[in-house]
């Protein structure tokens, strides 16, 4: 199963993920660090979403893992 | 051999100088250039390369290094006016730029649209009620992200015409360095009182949350300039450029027009094919490096050539046409990596708000003067236009 994984560490809070996926990640309020709402797409459609966020974030703080 | 100066100045303005192309297209890529300052620079060209360099840690943003790129001839290693965030390395600038995200987030931008969806209105109103041609930079492109700023930073409203003429002194080229350096310590007393004033009275804004937070007020100060100039003249130059290229294609503005959901899209595209802060991701070598095969030395200072990388056609298609439609939003036009644009979001929703409002207001809008006769800044580091002069039928 794919999971996502995020490194809060490196996450610099850009935001881009949550305009990629909306529905997969949100920021926290606090240091807009993402939020991972949906640690496993739940089909094609989310995973390809999902790709496309990892793909995006300029920080490299997400990835999928098999 | 020395190395060719490198070309600051585009023939067309929504291609890339004609130097950064024959670099990008010719192996490896990557060359050496000399800078304005006298410097040479390995400059990279390519956008796999550009967003490497930008993600690996090997590569400083610290503008106290001797050796980091400089675009004039100033003293290397000078103390920088004001030091913040973007001049930071890790561990140091996590914690900076994480004391200021928060107030970014893509939510937060989604609670600011009702206001500034007011500033634009106003700014449209008054332009429709005084004479025509109207000039849309004065108009329109400078005052609402200056608006909107103001707002967001918590600059008391009577205060907008010194703040705003101020900062537009500050990012003006036309003036002398003395002149600018009054502007810039107008600014900075003005900034400094205003800041005084809130940590004494606590306000719920940006500045007086980061105050709150307990952060030193000179930091606040320095985020304060940070946040008034990277999000200033950025925007205001991309609001031009981007009114010019959609008045020049009424077939797919009247698409946009007809579908907001376009604008988006449409609004990375432009962003894409300009990239205006062209300059914007210079770093320098802290350790040995290869990319694409040449070994770049620790110590050696870097370039990014983003308007080539943004038009590289290994990673876009027809990539020197504009595709309002395209979708990409792979580019480096906000940068990339841990220092990637903390305004990109604002800047997005700013301009969303002003063209999808501009253009249903105003349908008959055009330019007074045709594109290729505008004015363009050839010269900046920031690229935009200096005038556009539009007008309207009356009965708007
Ligand atoms: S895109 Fe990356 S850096 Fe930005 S909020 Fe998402 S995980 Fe964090």
């Amino acid at each position: 199963m794919t999971k996502i994984v995020a490194d809060l560490d490196r996450c610099v809070g850009a935001g881009q993920c949550v305009l990629t996926d909306p529905e997969g990640f949100d920021q926290s309020e606090e240091d807009g660090t993402v939020v991972v709402l949906q640690d496993t797409p739940a089909d094609d459609e989310a995973l390809k979403r999902a790709r496309g966020a990892v793909e995006i974030c300029p920080s490299r703080a997400l990835s999928l893992t098999e | 051999m020395t190395a060719p100066a490198l070309q600051t100045t585009r023939r067309c303005p929504y291609a890339p100088p004609e130097q950064h192309t024959r670099i990008r297209d010719t192996d490896p890529g990557i060359s050496q250039v000399t800078l304005p300052g006298g410097q040479v620079a390995w400059a990279l060209s390519r956008l796999e390369h550009i967003r490497a360099m930008l993600t690996d840690p090997r590569f400083s943003s610290d503008r106290r290094n001797p050796n980091f790129p400089r675009f004039t001839r100033e003293r290397p290693g000078r103390q920088p006016l004001l030091q913040t965030m973007i001049q930071l390395d890790p561990p140091e600038h996590g914690p900076a730029r994480k004391a200021v995200v928060g107030e970014f987030t893509v939510r937060r931008m989604a609670g600011l649209r009702p206001r500034i969806q007011e500033i634009v209105d106003e700014q449209i109103d008054a332009m429709l009620a005084g004479p025509r041609p109207a000039d849309l930079v004065q108009a329109l492109s400078l005052p609402v992200p200056s608006l909107v700023i103001c707002e967001q930073l918590g600059v008391p409203y009577h205060d907008h015409d010194f703040f705003q003429t101020r900062s537009a002194t500050l990012l003006s080229r036309a003036l002398t360095a003395q002149d600018r350096q009054q502007a810039l310590t107008g600014l900075r007393d003005y900034l400094r009182d205003l800041i005084a004033k809130k940590a004494a009275e606590p306000t719920d804004d940006l500045l007086g949350r980061q105050l709150a937070q307990g952060n030193d007020p000179e930091d606040v100060l320095s985020l304060a300039f940070l946040l008034l100039f990277a999000g200033h003249e950025t925007t205001a130059n991309m609001i031009s450029l981007g009114v010019v290229t959609l008045l020049e294609r009424p077939e797919e503005l009247a698409a946009l027009r007809e579908d907001p959901a376009r604008t988006l899209p449409a609004i990375e595209e432009l962003l894409r094919v300009y990239t205006i802060a062209e300059f914007a991701n210079a770093r320098v070598a802290v350790a040995d490096v290869e990319i694409g095969g040449v070994t770049i030395r620790a110590g050696d200072p870097v370039l990014a050539l983003s308007t080539a990388a943004n038009h590289d056609p290994s990673a876009f298609d027809e990539a020197d046409e504009i595709k309002l439609d395209r979708g990409a939003r792979n580019h480096v036009a906000f940068g990339f990596g841990i220092h990637q644009c903390l305004g990109q979001n604002l800047a997005r929703m700013e301009l969303q708000i002003v063209f999808d409002t501009l253009f249903r207001r105003i349908p008959t809008l055009r330019l007074a003067t045709p594109a290729d006769k505008l004015r363009y800044k050839d010269d900046a580091l920031i690229y935009g236009i200096h005038e556009v002069p539009v007008t309207w039928e009356e009965s708007a």
